[in-house]
């Protein structure tokens, strides 16, 4: 069994995110950055699914050169290699073009899972897997907090507002994991000291085939034309509760016409 | 006037609210066509007209339910095509982003998600950064496609009636890569669903144990007829299921009222629930960033506070 698994470097997710003013991309250097949280239920449940049988965890992520850091990261949770697909052309790059990069580095790499988490903390748009999917043509098995593999048929557990969808497809094909899917290992000084050594890939745009005028912020989709911060609000009335706290609460419902 | 395809998100026909929402906002672009794929069409035509729709395109059948967004998918590129909207609105949920995420491969065109607002000229408002930063967007290539989050506007009545437009529909060798074989529904609580909700009350660490919530949270759900919701603090304590945390990993909520118990307010939890446009908070602890949020705050023990306002609110009834 050959899994990939996608991940994407994030301003930590515990900290204040912002955007850059001269082209509206995210400012990666504001905060901390790490392997995007949900991503990391990704990686685990490609381990356990290799522990289970056998076969080889691959780490892929598209980001600058520091995301190399985060492949790295993921790997030493105990997967096998990394690529890394960095350019300066990406920059900018729109969900789009991020599944068109990730598409062309799978490609032809024989891979029978391809895991994701289920969204980045940062965009939070959630598409990325479900356009990985129509571009390489794989069964789209995401939102999954349950995977099983049965030979060459994989078995999900899609969630769903009022439950969840029980979906079959065959392999190879690619998955998206929630959060709480499983609990992610930390990483052993050991698989630490391992990742140091793993084999990584460094890929340029070229390397994989793709060409500048397909990806980046002069050739997304969509562009920003403005942002701001949204604006303090203004400082509400506190009160200290002296016994009459719940009175106030339900006086101010009523004035707001809430009951 | 350009039409502007909505997707229409149902149960069997019975309509949500989100839906009507969404018409009410492509009514602000142009002619509102709705597009109803599954079972139940006969039930939601009139509804749809009702909203807003001047023509409903109608797949009928539980087959398009039966494979993973695909036929969805299939049929929206289709009328794309064929209609040239001025734009596609489609909810704001896990279906409907991955439906807006495959349908800008297949028409080549840009897509948005999470908007709050779309202009006349389909200049697209989303709250980023749970809500911090505000942004303007729009679809420079293709027909935009945009998922429009539920709460975002009004419903509008606009006492019409829509054309039923049958449209022929085939599910695709890449639909059937994936099959829907068994759906389970899990114990519904009663609650109105947290994502949909107008009132949200929210417990986090100060409730201090699932009792908390079952006796504490909520009864006053239940009195106002509110969601319940929890903090990431509360979910990972094992307190309140995991399907109810409000955050930046969990849900993103932004109802009329949201009323926030034992909640400090770390970014982990602002992220999911800052757009609400009225916020109430009790909390011990007056340094709490949560209190930068409130519209009305009570500094004091969630235990008393919260247990007496439920009583107050009971007996307005």
């Amino acid at each position: 069994m050959k899994i990939c698994v996608c991940v994407k470097q994030v301003p930590d997710s515990w900290a204040e995110k912002k955007l850059n003013a001269g082209d509206s991309t995210l400012d990666r250097a504001s905060a901390d950055r790490v392997v995007n949280e949900l991503d990391e239920y990704a990686v685990e449940e490609a381990l356990r699914i290799v522990e289970a049988g056998e076969g080889e965890v691959t780490i892929l992520s598209m980001g600058p050169d520091e995301a190399a850091d985060s492949v790295r990261k993921a790997i030493s949770m105990g997967a096998h290699a990394g690529i890394h697909i960095s350019d300066p052309a990406l920059h900018g790059s729109d969900a789009l073009a991020t599944s068109l990069v990730l598409a062309k580095a799978i490609e032809g790499r024989g891979f029978d899972l391809i895991i994701f988490g289920s969204e980045s903390t940062d965009a939070r748009m959630s598409v990325v897997p479900a356009m990985v999917a129509a571009r390489l043509g794989l069964p789209q098995m995401t939102f999954a907090n349950k995977v099983e593999i049965n030979g060459s048929n994989l078995t999900i557990h899609r969630v769903t507002d009022y439950g969840y969808d029980e979906v079959e497809s065959s392999l190879p094909a690619v998955v998206s994991v929630v959060e709480k899917t499983n609990e992610p290992r930390y990483p052993s000084f050991k698989n630490i000291m391992a990742a140091k050594k793993a084999p990584m890939e460094t890929l340029t745009l070229a390397d994989i085939g793709l060409d500048a005028s397909t990806v980046g912020l002069a050739n997304a989709w969509s562009q920003v034309n403005d942002f701001a911060e949204r604006a303090a609000k203004a400082k509400g009335t506190i009160i200290t509760d002296d016994g009459h706290g719940a009175e106030k609460i339900e006086e101010f419902l009523v004035t707001q016409k809430f009951i | 006037m350009t039409e502007v395809l909505v997707l229409i998100d149902h149960t069997e026909g019975a309509v949500k609210k989100v839906s009507l929402e969404l018409l009410a906002m492509a009514a602000g672009i142009g002619e509102p066509s709705a597009v109803f794929i599954g079972p139940g069409a006969d039930n939601a035509i009139a509804t749809l007209g009702a909203h807003g729709a001047k023509i409903v395109y109608v797949v009928d059948g539980q087959a398009m339910l039966d494979h993973v967004v695909i036929p969805k998918v299939d049929v929206l590129t289709k009328l794309v095509a064929e209609k040239s909207p001025a734009a596609v609105l489609i909810p704001s949920s896990a279906d409907g982003k991955e439906i807006a995420g495959r349908l800008a491969i297949a028409v080549d065109s840009g897509v948005i998600t999470d908007a709050v607002a779309v202009s006349a000229d389909v200049v697209a408002t989303q709250n980023v950064f749970g809500g911090a930063t505000i942004v303007h967007s729009k679809v420079s290539k293709g027909t935009p496609i945009i998922t429009v989050r539920t709460n975002s506007i009004a419903p509008v009545q606009s006492g019409g009636t829509a054309t039923r437009v049958d449209v022929a529909a085939e599910i695709s060798a890449s639909a059937s890569a994936t099959k829907v074989v068994n759906r389970v529904s899990v114990a519904k609580s009663g609650r109105p669903d947290l994502s949909e909700a107008a009132i949200v009350v929210s417990g986090g660490r100060g409730v201090g144990s699932d009792e908390g919530f079952t006796k504490i949270i909520e009864p006053l759900a239940d009195a106002l007829g509110a969601a319940v919701g929890a903090s990431r603090a509360a979910t990972d304590a094992g307190w309140y299921p995991h399907q109810f945390q409000v955050g930046q990993t969990g849900k993103t909520v932004s109802p009329q009222l949201y009323l926030a118990s034992g909640i400090s307010g770390a970014i982990q939890h602002r992220a999911g629930m800052q757009t609400s446009k009225t916020v109430v908070v009790v909390n011990k602890d007056g340094d709490a960033p949560i209190f930068d949020l409130a519209d009305f705050g009570v500094i004091g023990d969630l235990h008393v506070v919260v247990p007496d306002l439920t009583a107050l609110v009971t007996a307005r009834k």
